[in-house]
């Protein structure tokens, strides 16, 4: 099947209990493109990027309604793996996740070791690849064996990415992936974005407009769990259709 | 109020404090110390090298009580190892599994029933299919005492690690026994560590329950199978004896005893300060 988009969502509801946490919304993220999720908190946009890969899942409370389609196919028809769809779609969390007990190459490798890849040289290539990948190679290529607990805040977050990019996935979920580091450390993530987007589709969750603003190519505004603009991003935050996104994006709420 | 009297009510709750703390630790001391003088005289060569002497003839060994309390004590510790540290992964990592309310009830009437209890549920279970009495059916026993430690340290500790290692793990396309396995255990594992050391040390002081399971032998075996002595049980046929010599080295029994579970602690303590932190 020829899919238009690499990743679009059909009327796709998540409930917590009986609050409906994302109601109805319909979106497209376009191939090898950088779509911004923006909205006040609250809104719904790190409940609807949770949808893209399954980790919902976890929480017997939450219902997800409506269709997720992964190059034309839905990720929650029946049948479907959850461990097969996070394969292909990845995350990368608010606050860095390096795995406690393991070394910084453990880290990268962490997704390939544990399905059983044993191979050295792969995995060093692996390694080096999504390292550089996530600009960090240079600043640990001589301390690979070294904790990976032992990095700072940024590279730890950077660290988080080449991991999640080391199982070559087709699509890359971040959730506000820099709202936990400092300025300079966001720079350095921002400046990766655009060069991850020539090898992988990326969805970012981001409170900051002006992140969005710089870095993505189509914007996604959220507001109480519906979908209220979905545009080029340019077109969104300078000619915005609706009064809501107006009011938003020009710090009169939220 | 002026500043010297506060001073001088700061020294006065301090000094309270230390005195609360010096009566606390005073009888433990009192009776390690007594437990030491006791039992130091009992402790040679001969000690930890011969079998017991024949009733009333002086001299003779622990040799099969020490044997013995290592088997029995390892062997429960493994038996409730498995599963303690599973009931536990069981209660932290799938908080909603219909099985947990009714675990969680048995994991705590286990914990309060009394340890002779547990040696009469392992007579039952072992000893009587088996037909006679047997170190493994001791070590049942005891790993019925084990069993509830275990699974509330594993808990407790998996419960403490961070949701979003389980969440990166799952987000790299792991299934989840992987990430159990391989991410979230290694990253509990001081603390697991510390609860195995606890139980063992729970286990190891326990006589009540092996007085009808492992029953004691006065001959030296590695063979679990046999009936088997351990520490405690020969400090309680010791003590009771109307020997002098026995009551010397029940004394000695109970230093050596009371030394490997401080040992268990200490150990278990250490385990605890490392686990978690990079290596």
């Amino acid at each position: 099947m020829n899919a238009p988009y690499r990743m679009e969502t059909q009327n796709l509801s998540v409930y917590y209990g009986k609050h409906p946490g994302v109601q109805n919304v319909s979106l497209a993220v376009h191939d090898k493109k950088i779509t911004a999720l923006i909205g006040p908190s609250g809104c719904g946009k790190t409940t609807f990027l949770r949808a893209l890969n399954r980790m919902h899942d976890l929480n017997p409370i939450v219902r997800v309604e409506g269709k997720v389609l992964l190059d034309g196919e839905d990720i929650y028809a029946p049948g479907v793996d959850p461990v097969a769809v996070r394969r292909r779609v990845g995350m990368v969390f608010q606050r860095p996740t390096p795995f406690p007990t393991m070394s910084i190459f453990e880290n990268v490798v962490a997704g390939l070791r544990l399905v059983g890849i044993r191979d050295r040289r792969r995995l060093f290539e692996a390694a080096e690849r999504a390292l550089k990948m996530a600009a960090l190679w240079d600043e640990v290529k001589d301390r690979l064996d070294k904790p990976a607990v032992g990095l700072s805040g940024g590279q730890q977050q950077r660290l988080s990415i080449a991991r999640a990019l080391a199982v070559e996935p087709e699509v890359l979920l971040m959730d506000e992936p820099t709202s936990a580091l400092d300025p300079i450390s966001t720079q350095a993530i921002e400046d990766l974005l655009t060069t991850l987007k020539e090898s992988v589709t990326i969805v970012i969750v981001t409170h900051n407009m002006q992140q969005a603003a710089r870095v993505s190519d189509y914007t996604a505004f959220f507001l109480d769990g519906e979908l209220i603009e979905f545009d080029r991003t340019e077109k969104l935050f300078t000619n915005p259709k609706d009064t809501r996104t107006e009011a938003y994006i020009t710090g009169r709420f939220g | 109020m002026s500043l010297r009297r506060r001073y001088f009510r700061d020294r006065l709750m301090q000094l309270l404090v230390y005195l609360g703390t010096l009566v606390v630790l005073l009888p433990l001391f009192f009776i390690l110390y007594y437990v030491f003088v006791q039992g130091i005289g009992a402790l040679n060569l001969e000690f930890f090298t011969r079998e017991p002497a024949p009733p009333g003839e002086a001299g003779g060994g622990m040799l099969p009580a020490i044997v013995g309390s290592l088997v029995v004590d390892l062997l429960a510790l493994f038996f409730a190892a498995v599963f303690g540290i599973a009931a536990g992964i069981l209660l932290a990592e799938y908080p909603d599994h219909p099985l947990n309310p009714f675990l969680r009830l048995v994991s705590d009437v286990m914990a309060g029933l009394p340890a002779i209890l547990m040696g009469l549920v392992a007579f039952v279970l072992v000893v009587k299919p088996m037909g006679h009495f047997s170190g493994l059916s001791g070590a049942v026993a005891l790993a019925l005492i084990m069993v509830p430690i275990i699974t509330r340290a594993t808990e407790g500790v998996l419960k403490l690690i961070p949701w979003e290692i389980t969440e990166a793990g799952l987000a790299l396309g792991l299934p989840r026994w992987r990430v159990i396995s391989s991410l979230v255990l290694p990253a509990a594992r001081g603390g697991i560590l510390t609860g195995l050391m606890l139980a063992l040390a729970r286990g190891a002081g326990e006589a009540a329950p092996l007085l009808f399971t492992a029953f004691g032998n006065p001959f030296l075996t590695l063979n679990p199978l046999e009936p088997m002595d351990t520490l405690p049980l020969k400090l309680y046929v010791y003590a009771i004896s109307p020997y002098e010599d026995w009551h010397r080295q029940a004394w000695g029994a109970a230093l050596i005893l009371a030394a490997a579970i401080m040992l268990a602690n200490y150990l278990a303590r250490r385990a605890t300060r490392t686990g978690g932190q990079p290596r």
